[in-house]
């Protein structure tokens, strides 16, 4: 079961840029009908054919989620990385045609939560633009807590505090203003629960202040997709299907199993949602795990891989696949 | 596609009945001469017109007075539907997926009309033409799962999906096998079925929880599950044993083929859109042990799987006590000849009964 | 009998530990009988806690017995009351007023605890941040699948419904949301034949 069993046929119908890093796509039906709803902190995966590679990347979508009428995602530009950040920048354009997943949520609000306490840093902020559509249109009670580099790459500072003058809270690290922590997450009334998304640091920094004021676990929800990390180049045997696949420096594993026209599941592609968990059959080498899915103990084994993130380096590789 | 719809009952006097091509269409559970639990899911892909797999909600000839027997357990018992106070949004996802397939699948006896959230909604069998708002519970009679549970075969329960889990959180059902939403409402995937025997140490429950919380949109997911019931009757509720524990001692060597029924329930599962919720619809078909014998194939499998099952299975589904009178009857019509694979009736290709 | 190990049968029987230390800046004691054990077994350890703690303690049978010892924790708040209807109003009146990062300790009774937890829960707090420790009777807390009143106390299977007066079976089947256990007719397939009762756990 892949995520996205079912797709959807798009074209890009507006491209705006918001900032040095950050630019909008937002996307309409080819076949001119309607989307399907969705929950806010879900993702589409969006299939970038770039020459002769194709990327799968996760974008959380941040349109309205009740009723929408066309999807829209926010990509930051990330230089360091594979690509597919700057595929879209410099070569989507509007009137481009491609294809969509349908939504999958890994990060959903808790709807039995009294407030939703929300805590984003710089590109973080889109999953939770969703979320607030959704509860402003269904009366929930939640606060923004959003912490940007500097006012010019403040993405949506201005809609969202414009709109929610009461809930929204920016801080700007460029001003050495910092979300006091201790402080509010000591105030919050029983039944809050807290969501953060933003840079590994910040997530790492909420989880445990929360948990050292004695916040219970299923009150903290995080939302930490990794993207796949370039590396040194390696093959892998596939054994069931009989072919071996060689992975380039820029692509994942996954992709190159897909490249190969071997169907393999996955859902988040972001090492999270353990679908892609596939058995290593035989290994003479490192692997290089990335995922935040495996336990220690299953990785120490060597007999499991998470092909969306992590890579190998040594002689061979055989996968149950 | 016009459907008869009959007039029955499904208590005091039972006068359910399957036609003839009702029992066609039954969903018979067991693809093979044996049962024990597996994993059974599959994708709910709508497949083999005329069976229940054609379509997402399947409606048939007891539509109608299904809906009526539901009406009345609900007027007798309104705690058989209930929805904790954060499952509304799910409510309302599941209305407008009954809504969507079953206008789109029965346009002859369903209509939805969308002027943006001005609906409008017209149930021909059951006389309903309704106006509402979508997403505000003041426009509807009843809570949005109420409402279309209440047009809807089957029993429907919506299942949180939180803390790597589901959680059993709303739900409306008259239908059941002996298990009582009052009670359940509010417990995780494992809680709910700490009753069941033998499954947990399969592992059963685990692998399922898995593939059921990774179930996506537009990719729902099927099996079928079977018990036996005395008497058509489809409120088998804990809350009243006490009146139907009784009929299970009633029966003969006379009436066992008319009166005792196999009990499959198709069970889907769907992701609800705006809620990121699981709907659970568990629909339960009825067949008398003399109907399900006119079929062959049937009539040899169901003797085999009764006389082999565990004796923890058959007591756990309830047959235990009433297991040798059913083998009595069903040897009749098992000759040994062996039976084709998979479900399905086979009627051209199986041979009849060689004695 | 105060540390009882139940037979661990079934996967949604409640499962019954030992007060543990856990960060937080409030701290809520809630207990009936010898559930105040409990609270002086932690506190043996934990004697730093006690300033930001509030005990609530509802003696039942064990008297006086337990209530001075209770007083020398010196915790920031205690309160001993004769029931726990009369304890209610302030139970729910501090758990209004609760933060996020408050812990909730429950002990004594199997009704003691459900009652608490289902309070806890309804304002807001999660599972997680509960914790039970079991002292005491053994008595179940048992709801009528039927008539579906709740019988408290209960030592036998199968039992006599305290409302509707239907012998019932423990069914192996226990609701965290409600507390209880499920009682079933124990002769809905043959009515009058019912078996001698069993004390539970014997």
């Amino acid at each position: 079961m892949s995520a996205g069993a079912e797709k959807i046929a798009v074209t890009v119908s507006e491209k705006v840029v918001l900032n040095d890093l950050v630019t909008r796509f937002q996307f309409k039906r080819t076949d001119g009908g309607s989307f399907p709803a969705f929950s806010g902190g879900a993702h589409t995966v969006i299939e970038m054919k770039d020459g002769d590679m194709t990327r799968l990347n996760p974008y959380s979508l941040m349109s309205n989620p009740l009723t929408p009428e066309f999807y829209e995602v926010s990509i930051r530009r990330d230089s360091e990385g594979r690509g597919g950040s700057m595929f879209m920048h410099d070569q989507v354009n509007v009137g481009d045609e491609m294809v969509l997943s349908y939504p999958v949520n890994l990060f959903s609000l808790d709807l039995r939560a009294r407030k939703q306490l929300l805590i984003a840093g710089g590109i973080g902020i889109t999953p939770f633009i969703a979320q607030i559509k959704q509860m402003s249109l269904m009366s929930g009670n939640f606060e923004l807590h959003y912490s940007v580099r500097t006012k010019s790459l403040g993405s949506y500072v201005d809609d969202l505090t414009d709109q929610h003058p009461n809930n929204v809270h920016i801080y700007y690290d460029d001003q050495d203003q910092q979300i006091e922590l201790e402080h509010l997450l000591s105030g919050q009334p029983l039944g809050t629960h807290v969501y953060v998304c933003g840079p590994k640091g910040m997530i790492n920094w909420v989880r445990s202040t929360a948990e050292s004021l004695g916040w219970p676990e299923s009150s903290i929800h995080f939302e930490e997709f990794l993207a796949p990390q370039s590396g040194k180049p390696f093959s892998a045997t596939l054994a069931k299907s009989n072919v071996t696949v060689d992975v380039g420096e820029h692509e994942s594993l996954l992709e190159a199993i897909e490249r190969a026209g071997v169907d393999a599941p996955y859902l988040c592609r972001g090492g999270a949602c353990g679908q892609c968990e596939t058995r290593v059959i035989e290994h003479d080498g490192d692997i290089k795990h990335h995922d935040h899915w495996l336990e220690d103990e299953e990785r120490a084994c060597g007999d499991k891989i998470m092909p969306c993130v992590s890579r190998f380096e040594g002689k061979t590789l055989v996968l149950d696949r | 596609m016009t459907i008869q719809f009959n007039d029955e009952t499904f208590k005091d006097d039972y006068t359910f009945k399957n036609s003839k091509e009702a029992l066609a269409r039954f969903p018979f559970p067991f693809h093979e001469d044996s049962y024990m639990y597996s994993v059974n899911l599959e994708p709910h892909v709508t497949s083999r017109p005329g069976s229940v797999y054609e379509m997402g909600f399947d409606v048939d000839e007891h539509y109608v007075s299904e809906m009526r027997d539901r009406a009345e357990v609900l007027a007798q018992d309104p705690l058989r539907s209930q929805s904790l106070p954060h499952m509304t949004l799910a409510g309302w996802d599941f209305l407008e997926l009954v809504m969507e397939n079953k206008s789109k699948d029965y346009p002859d006896l369903f209509e939805l009309h969308k002027d943006g959230n001005k609906w409008r909604w017209i149930n021909k069998p059951l006389g309903i033409d309704d106006t509402f708002t979508f997403l505000d519970e003041t426009t509807l009679p009843y809570g949005p799962l109420e409402y279309i549970g209440r047009q809807t075969q089957g029993d429907h329960v919506l299942l949180d999906q939180r803390e790597d889990n589901l959680w059993a959180d709303a739900g409306i059902v008259t239908t059941q096998a002996d298990w009582s939403l009052d009670f359940d409402i509010g417990m995780n995937f494992f809680q709910w079925h700490a009753p069941v025997p033998l499954a947990a140490e399969l592992g059963v429950f685990k692998r399922a929880l898995k593939f059921l919380m990774n179930i996506q949109l537009g990719a729902p997911a099927r099996r079928l599950n079977w018990t036996m019931t005395v008497n058509p009757l489809l409120d088998t509720s804990p809350e009243n044993y006490a009146e139907w524990g009784i009929q299970k001692t009633e029966i003969t060597p006379e009436t066992i083929g008319s009166k005792q029924h196999l009990r499959v329930e198709l069970q889907t599962l769907w992701r609800l859109p705006r809620s990121n919720a699981l709907v659970f619809p568990i629909r339960c078909y009825l067949a008398s042990f003399e109907d399900i014998a006119t079929v062959p194939k049937w009539g040899r499998r169901l003797h085999r799987v009764v006389r082999d099952i565990p004796d923890e299975l058959a007591t756990y589904k309830g047959f235990i006590d009433n297991k040798p009178l059913m083998l009595d009857f069903l040897s009749k019509f098992d000759d040994g000849l062996p039976t084709s694979d998979g479900i399905w009736p086979d009627i051209e290709t199986e041979p009849p009964l060689q004695k | 009998m105060s540390n009882f190990e139940f037979p661990s049968s079934i996967v949604s029987r409640p499962v019954y530990g030992t007060f543990e230390a856990r960060p937080g800046h409030s701290h809520l004691f809630i207990a009936d009988a010898e559930g105040a054990a409990a609270i002086l077994d932690f506190a043996g350890s934990n004697q730093s806690v006690m300033a930001t703690s509030h005990i609530i303690y509802i003696p039942k049978d064990c008297g006086d017995k337990y209530v001075k010892q209770l007083e020398a924790l010196n915790a920031s708040q205690l309160y001993v009351g004769p029931t726990y209807p009369a304890a209610m109003s302030r139970i729910n009146h501090v758990l209004a007023n609760a933060h996020m990062g408050i812990q909730i300790y429950l002990s004594g009774t199997e009704g003691l605890m459900s009652e608490t937890r289902t309070a806890a829960m309804a304002a807001g707090a999660s599972l997680d941040s509960i914790q039970l420790e079991h002292r005491g009777s053994l008595s179940r807390r048992m709801q009528c699948v039927h008539c579906k009143g709740i019988t408290e106390d209960v030592i036998t299977d199968p039992y006599v419904c305290s409302h509707c007066g239907l012998n019932l079976f423990v069914r192996d089947h226990y609701s965290e949301r409600l507390g209880v256990f499920q009682g079933v007719r124990v002769d809905a397939e043959d009515h009058g034949n019912v078996p001698d009762a069993v004390e539970l756990y014997k």
